[in-house]
């Protein structure tokens, strides 16, 4: 019977072309390397493959792994001398797995967020780049066996260290760390019981920097992204009781538990012959609790994977305030924003038409750098770059930028409607002694504000949807929330469509009250 | 007669053309002085010259004590006096779109004058009424038909009693019924103190309303005394 097996697979396994597909790969996951009694059939089987590919095909297959190297070391980081290549121990992991396989690794680039979803739609065969345990996780999709066990811990300036130790000692202070992490998850859980205010980061270096610029109290996430800020910025403390422990597992598609269990049997044997503990003894992140979490779980390879803390709610319904939450944030920076912009777009439209050369010219250039530089670049600038000078707060640095920003473009929609208007209407207006500044305030503005409004209106709903950008300065809104949801339930479906209705809940009502408008002026 | 308005010498050239070649002109207080000829003859750019809406190169515009000199048009804010004397209608009637016809007429005495907006409000009815189009009062300009707008824009121009009135065209989109009796209009217009110079090539119209026609041909006056 094994032997017919045998045949038939190796005859599959030469008819599969080279550039395996993920559903193939998963088919290729049956060839281990291991010693173990259960273990030799599966190395029969992989020796069969082996030899049969060795016949059919001049490149071994490739196991695509998916990383994300913003990560940055010692993760996953592009390699200084030949930006290329990557390094990082989960490189080093990643290499180990191919190896077992009898593959050539192939690295894929992924958001971290999203390394979950990208796994499950087939983009590679395994995410490994510090992926978190959960239970949602393991439900979700196929998990190996823990790799790394690490600890969140507690960031705090060294006046507070005395002071907050704890995640219970900081009632009603900011706390930030990355979103969709499970740091974050356990800072909500304490938003909930004690008030602290979670704050959500897109990156690692902007919380501790921030700690250290007195915008936040407190940063929680793990000992390894703690050091390494420590070593690189310095200027505040981390506390040595851990608030959590956890583990990096490595993650792949739900139907490709055969190449999961493979990789398992890797990992243990990359545990047993100390390969694993001389690559984090390389990446400098070995510690004595590796030394027991390996030595747990040798002692019992087959047992179930320890289980993470289970934090945060899963389900529509617990989302669902959440969500509302992020809605009104957008829509309040966005009305704020644009309020900002069309004030400031008049005063530039008006400068633009009315001024003198100086004015004109100065104006004209607020415009074309405004429009020519991305709205990202201009909100990391006012919230990072000049906290020097002005600290503001992350809300309103989202107002500032967003509607500096779009002054721009209301700017030039304002003086191309000022400058539609009929001259005939000024000169009757002139004729009349109205001064100038009349003529703006009560002939030619209502008139150009006709032209502008659908324009307008068309702004203003971009506007709503560039407002997801703010989340890049720590501001959770729509989007941000939807995405921190999505990742925790596994999927886009819901959540996506649900983000989708309240936007246009949002939008629809605004573009029918400016087509009501129109229809009223009968702009021509 | 002191003449309310006076233009002495007046030249305008455009592009190196010269477009009105040293006209005289007077208008006299209850005066109704038409300026005819054919198109492209500079009727209306005499008139936009009077009301300061375009530069001149020679000669010189007074309107009362009021007096324009060649060169650019004087910014809006050293033009008050003349503003003051001054009142046209424009062969568009150039009504402001978004106001209603009392709010057109309101517009000058509340933001200008100063007057308090019961004040302009009283004044507005009174035109209106005169003009025979009270009843369309709080109509916006594209719900007024040609004649309506036009005698809104008469109040307009009105509202603030100037001592000369300048009409461009207005018989360019009435009927002959509509010409008759804006002919009636216009005389009861020029009073004791105002006098209107109107630009048309409608002879009918001319003949009907006016105290005095001055012929105007390639920028030159060919017939009709500079004054009454």
């Amino acid at each position: 019977m094994d032997g017919a097996w045998l045949l038939v697979a190796a005859w599959a396994a030469a008819l599969a072309p080279v550039s395996a597909s993920a559903r193939q790969s998963s088919t290729a996951a049956l060839a281990p390397v291991s010693a173990s009694a259960r273990q030799s059939s599966t190395a029969a089987r992989a020796s069969a493959l082996a030899s049969a590919r060795q016949s059919s095909a001049a490149a071994p297959p490739v196991l695509r792994w998916g990383g994300d190297a913003e990560g940055g070391a010692p993760f996953v980081e592009a390699d200084p001398r030949d930006p290329t290549t990557m390094r990082g121990f989960d490189v080093e992991i990643a290499e180990m797995i191919a190896r077992g396989l009898g593959r050539t690794p192939r690295f894929v680039q992924v958001a971290w967020a999203q390394i979950e979803a990208s796994v499950e739609r087939g983009d590679f065969d395994i995410g490994l780049s510090g992926v978190e345990d959960r239970p949602e996780l393991r439900g979700r999709h196929s998990a190996t066996i823990p790799y790394y066990e690490f600890r969140e811990l507690l960031a705090v300036r060294p006046a507070d260290s005395a002071r907050f130790r704890s995640l219970g000692d900081l009632a009603g202070r900011r706390v930030g760390t990355l979103g969709s992490t499970l740091a974050y998850r356990l800072l909500l859980a304490e938003q909930a019981r004690s008030g602290l205010v979670p704050v959500s980061y897109d990156d690692d270096v902007h919380p501790y920097a921030d700690l250290v610029a007195g915008r936040l109290d407190a940063v929680l996430l793990d000992d390894i992204i703690s050091q390494r800020s420590l070593r690189r910025l310095g200027g505040f403390i981390i506390q040595p009781v851990p608030v959590a422990t956890s583990y990096y597992v490595g993650v792949l598609a739900r139907a490709d538990s055969a190449l999961r269990d493979s990789v398992d049997r890797i990992l243990l044997d990359r545990m047993r012959d100390g390969s694993l503990e001389r690559t984090f003894r390389r990446w400098n992140v070995w510690s004595e609790t590796q030394r027991a979490h390996i030595a747990r779980m040798l002692a019992a390879p087959g047992a179930a994977p320890p289980e993470p803390r289970a934090t945060g709610p899963a389900t529509l319904g617990a989302y669902l305030p959440a969500l509302l939450r992020a809605a009104l944030i957008t829509l309040a920076i966005s009305c704020l924003a644009m309020a900002l912009a069309v004030v400031l777009g008049v005063a530039i439209a008006a400068g633009r038409v009315y001024g003198g050369p100086v004015t004109r010219t100065v104006l004209m250039w607020y415009v074309e750098v405004m429009r020519g530089t991305p709205v990202l670049l201009q909100l990391f600038v006012i919230y990072y770059g000049l906290s020097a000078f002005v600290r503001l707060p992350a809300f309103a640095a989202a107002v500032v930028g967003l509607g500096l920003n779009y002054a721009a473009y209301e700017a030039e929609i304002y003086r191309g409607a000022l400058q539609a208007v009929p001259r005939s209407q000024l000169e009757a207006a002139r004729t009349l002694g109205l001064a100038e500044w009349q003529i703006l305030r009560f002939v030619r503005g209502p008139l150009a504000f006709r032209f502008a409004l659908a324009p307008m209106t068309n702004d203003f709903v971009a506007l709503l949807k560039d407002s997801s950008l703010v989340s890049v300065i720590t501001v959770v809104e729509l989007t941000k929330q939807t995405a921190i949801y999505a990742t925790n339930v596994g999927s886009w479906a819901v959540p996506g469509l649900l983000c989708a209705i309240v936007y246009l809940a949002m939008s629809l009502p605004l573009a029918r009250m400016a087509r009501g408008l129109e229809r009223r002026w009968h702009a021509p | 007669m002191t003449a309310t308005m006076s233009v002495r010498g007046l030249r305008v050239d455009r592009a190196g053309r010269d477009v009105i070649r040293g006209v005289d002109l007077d208008v006299a207080p209850g005066e109704v002085c038409v300026l005819m000829g054919e198109s492209g003859a500079g009727k209306t750019t005499i008139l936009r010259v009077v009301a300061a809406l375009e530069p001149f190169s020679a000669g010189v515009v007074s309107v009362g004590a009021a007096t324009l000199r060649p060169g650019p048009v004087p910014p809006q804010s050293r033009l008050g006096p003349l503003r003051a004397k001054v009142g046209m209608v424009f062969q568009t009637h150039a009504l402001f779109e978004h106001l209603s016809a009392e709010a057109n007429v309101t517009l000058a005495p509340i933001h200008v004058h100063k007057w308090p907006a019961d004040r302009a409000s009283a004044r507005a009815a009174e035109l209106l009424e005169l003009l025979g189009v009270a009843h369309r009062a709080h109509a916006l300009p594209r719900e007024l038909s040609g004649g309506e707008a036009q005698r809104v824009a008469i109040a307009r121009a009105l509202a603030t009693d100037p001592a000369v009135l300048l009409m461009d065209e207005p018989t360019a989109s009435l009927d002959s019924a509509r010409r008759e009796a804006l002919a009636v209009t216009v005389r009861s217009l020029a009073g004791a103190r105002r006098g209107v110079l109107i630009a048309t090539h409608d002879a009918e119209f001319a003949r009907a309303c006016a105290d005095r026609v001055v012929r105007l041909e390639h920028g030159v006056i060919v017939n009709g005394s500079a004054s009454a």
